[in-house]
């Protein structure tokens, strides 16, 4: 709770600095288009949130971005299935995605990295050869289910900001109030304990690999709807390395066991403002990258010096004790 | 040997160190000579361990001197400390399991070949480790990988390193806490003779069975104070037990009969994989402890968690309360009501990062839903109780486990398992690496529990314990069951004899 508010105050302080440096960047214009992609991006993060308090990895979630959002637009506008099968059969698709992550991550015990890295390389591929390396879209049709993402609410609030919210709510109930989120944190502190502990620990990974596709196919389909155009053998590229920054960011640790979804979403937000605070304050946009590798890499320095000065105490603590 | 007009290797005096709300020490004194066994014992808290990394550098002390043959020294950094040379070898060992026993004798320190520019002089390596091996007696190949090495010869290489950077004072913690009882052997033959070239071994342990055969002087901490000091004609049990606890025991090691009723858990022909062929069977009783004897490895622990269905599912039958059980995993062992409380609670009985509430109803919380949402308010209240009960000392519910000592970390364990209402109790070395007072609240509980006509199973190398706790014993041997002793039968020659596997003890075959 601390460190997520924690996080969000750092967000608001940037916020606030980029701000006052140039006011622009205040504008309403500029701050709805930041909750869209704040929106759009921190759905991908709650889903590798959900993996990274496994003490697992995802980096396949781009090429499935890639793969659902070539897929939703072709069944609906090259196959013309109705709205709604075309979602579900993407929805399904992802859920078998994440299904056999899970299962080869823990059945087989693959190594997370791998197993997803080869996904990284297999969504990609496949979405080539089923588009033709064509574009996808919309074109001028379907207007009314491109308002899931165009649509603003109050004629500020856009789409996404709104459902990353709806959905954010979900996985905070999800990961603080139900049994299976207390099990997924403990597997992912110590896995062992948790197994012996009677928690079916195979079950609950794969339950959060599956929860990680699924947010990242439905992410597709959104970023699909935003854009209307999309290249099979580009969209989503590096999008898994925005989500996991964004968790990270958000006080997840990669050595598992904890995160908040608050501090994900807000993570998420952070990535967005300093993007667009990199292009207000006249850093030469390609610099882009190396400000957001910079900042979080200050961030998690900070972030493992204040554990440090934390475990000091508790080792002065517990040197008593022994 | 030790001789008290003889000049110490070693002498701290009036050392005091505090710690953020604690006098961890407080204006303690002790002596250690060349070629002497001390031992410095206590309960958990009493500041033995503060001492040894007051002295090994670890922590340095608010104030007291500290002086080495005489010469005042102050002692900031362990590199200081190997320097002047004494050395402290954890009841964890530090050392790089994946390289070879050379490379580990030497880590940062190797000798180098060309006037030094990094490259690694192997042969020096090779010779010098097989030196110092052959010195101990260490019968190992200076090229093993450590990793392939038993726990008794890895603390040998501990040693053997600790020697080759001339330790003149070894300071061993717990060092038998995972040895079998021919390397607890192995390693006291090697104590006598480190002494007999001079070295001061400073021993500190929870088993008083050992510090009374190994020790020349025993010096006994309580509360960050002097309690006391025994000369080695003076080292008896009950001595050490009352300086460490400030209080005579008598009680503390008497056997009280159970009533033993109807037969609750009956294993028949179990074959755990990796075990012997020759399958297992046994049953215990309502009411009942069963102490489950044998050395390390002999394959008590994967025998209780096979039970417990950790490995998956087994050959064999297990039946709760006649009805024959499908036991799979964890969960289905839970249902069936068994439990099992595991032998290392940092690694597999806690999330030591979560709160103590969080900890003892992890295994409940499926009890405590609706519609898959813990009842926060309930999950607290069990908590509150289940601290209460059994004597947690923690001042909130939200402490971080891992800030507990560890008897408290144990009681929290118990608790977590016991709050599960189980009709048998599989409990592995349930008091290992507690201090005394903690040990017998545990007693205390095992005891409750049996009278509430619960089953239990009890693995432990501790023999006093076992001595102590048992209505019959179960002793392994080589993967196998070896044998069963009742309580008329039991002693430590007899468990020895069966646990070793050389004794023809008479195996008392009766079950009821």
């Amino acid at each position: 709770m601390k460190k997520t508010l924690g996080i969000f105050l750092l967000l608001a302080a940037i916020f606030l600095i980029t701000g006052i440096i140039e006011p622009r960047f205040l504008r309403v214009g500029n701050l709805t288009n930041m909750a869209r992609w704040t929106g759009l991006y921190g759905i991908l993060a709650i889903g590798a949130g959900f993996v990274i308090i496994t003490s697992g990895i995802d980096l396949s979630i781009g090429s499935l971005i890639g793969l659902t959002g070539s897929l939703f637009p072709l069944f609906l506008v090259g196959v013309g299935l109705p709205i709604g099968v075309g979602f579900a059969f993407v929805i399904l698709l992802a859920l078998t995605i994440g299904f056999t992550h899970g299962l080869l991550i823990t059945k087989l015990k693959l190594q997370p990295f791998i197993v997803t890295l080869c996904g990284l390389f297999i969504y990609r591929g496949v979405a080539r050869y089923i588009t033709g390396e064509i574009n996808q879209g919309f074109g001028t049709d379907f207007q009314g289910l491109r308002l899931l993402v165009k649509y603003r609410v109050f004629d500020v609030i856009p789409m996404p900001f709104v459902i990353v919210l709806l959905l954010g709510g979900i996985a905070a109930l999800f990961l603080n109030k139900t049994i299976y989120g207390r099990y997924l944190l403990a597997l992912g502190r110590n896995e062992k304990a948790a197994r012996f502990s009677g928690i079916n620990t195979d079950r609950m990974v794969i339950c959060a690999y599956m929860i990680c596709s699924v947010l990242a196919g439905f992410g597709g389909m959104l970023f699909a709807l935003d854009q209307n155009s999309v290249q099979p053998s580009t969209f989503g590229n590096f999008y898994e390395l925005y989500a996991i920054a964004g968790a990270v960011l958000g006080g997840c640790s990669l050595r598992g066991g904890e995160g908040t979804i608050g501090g994900i979403i807000c993570g998420a937000a952070m990535v967005e403002v300093i993007k667009n605070a990199v292009f207000f304050l006249n850093v030469a946009t390609e610099s882009e990258f190396t400000v957001i590798g910079c900042v979080i890499l200050i961030g998690v320095t900070v972030d493992e010096f204040i554990k440090r000065f934390a475990a000091k105490r508790r080792a002065r603590q517990h040197a008593t004790g022994a | 040997m030790q001789n008290a007009d003889a000049n110490p290797f070693l002498e701290a005096t009036g050392i005091h160190k505090h710690f953020p709300g604690v006098h961890a020490l407080n204006n303690v004194n002790a002596v250690f000579h060349a070629g002497e066994v001390v031992a410095v014992i206590g309960e958990n808290g009493a500041g033995k361990s503060t001492l040894m990394k007051v002295i090994a550098g670890v922590h340095p002390p608010d104030a007291g001197s500290i002086t080495i043959e005489g010469e005042s020294v102050t002692i900031p950094t362990v590199a200081k400390a190997t320097e002047l040379g004494i050395a402290f070898i954890h009841q964890e060992l530090n050392l790089s399991d994946n390289l070879s026993v050379g490379a580990n004798i030497f880590l940062g320190r190797e000798p180098r070949k060309f006037g030094g520019i990094g490259i690694i002089d192997q042969k020096a390596i090779r010779r010098d480790t097989r030196a110092i091996l052959d010195q101990l007696e260490m019968d190992c190949n200076p090229e093993t990988t450590v990793r392939e090495l038993s726990i008794g010869h890895q603390q040998m290489v501990e040693i053997a390193k600790a020697l080759s950077q001339n330790a003149r004072m070894i300071i061993m913690d717990e060092p038998t806490s995972s040895l079998t009882q021919h390397e607890t052997d192995r390693l006291f033959n090697l104590i006598r003779s480190l002494k007999s070239r001079g070295v001061c071994i400073v021993y500190i342990s929870h088993r008083l069975m050992e510090v009374g055969q190994i020790s020349d002087r025993v010096i006994v901490l309580r509360d960050g104070e002097n309690s006391g000091e025994l000369e080695r004609r003076e080292i008896d049990h009950e001595r050490m037990v009352s300086l460490m606890v400030g209080r005579s025991l008598t009680q503390f090691y008497q056997h009280k009969e159970h009533q033993v009723g109807a037969p609750v858990l009956e294993v028949s022909d179990v074959v755990v994989p990796g075990l012997s062929e020759q399958p297992i069977s046994f049953t215990l009783h309502a009411g009942e402890v069963v102490g489950m004897a044998g050395l390390v490895g002999a394959g008590r622990t994967e025998l209780a968690q096979a039970i417990f269905g950790v490995d998956g599912e087994i050959s064999g039958t297990i039946k709760v309360n006649g009805e024959t059980v499908d036991i799979s995993n964890p969960r289905d062992a839970i249902n069936a009501g068994i439990a099992l409380v595991p032998e290392d609670r940092r690694d597999y009985g806690l999330i030591t990062e979560f709160a103590v509430r969080d900890n003892i109803s992890l295994s409940a919380l499926d009890r405590y839903q609706t519609g898959k949402f813990v009842r926060q308010k309930e999950v607290a209240d069990l908590a509150t109780e289940a601290v209460d009960e059994f004597n947690v000392k923690a001042t909130s519910i939200e402490n971080e486990v891992g800030l507990l000592s560890g008897g408290n970390q144990q009681k929290v364990v118990l608790a977590k398992w016991i709050s599960l209402k189980p009709k048998v109790l599989l409990l592995d070395e349930p008091t290992r690496g507690i201090d005394v007072g903690s040990k017998s609240e545990i007693y205390q509980l095992i005891e409750q529990l049996a009278g509430q006509g619960v089953a239990i199973l009890a693995i432990s190398s501790d023999l006093e314990e076992i001595l102590r706790i048992s209505d019959r014993v179960l002793v392994m041997h080589d993967g196998a069951m070896a044998g069963e002793l009742g309580r008329d039968m039991l002693s430590e020659e007899a468990v020895m004899g069966l646990a070793t596997g050389s004794g023809n003890q008479p195996i008392n075959q009766a079950n009821e």
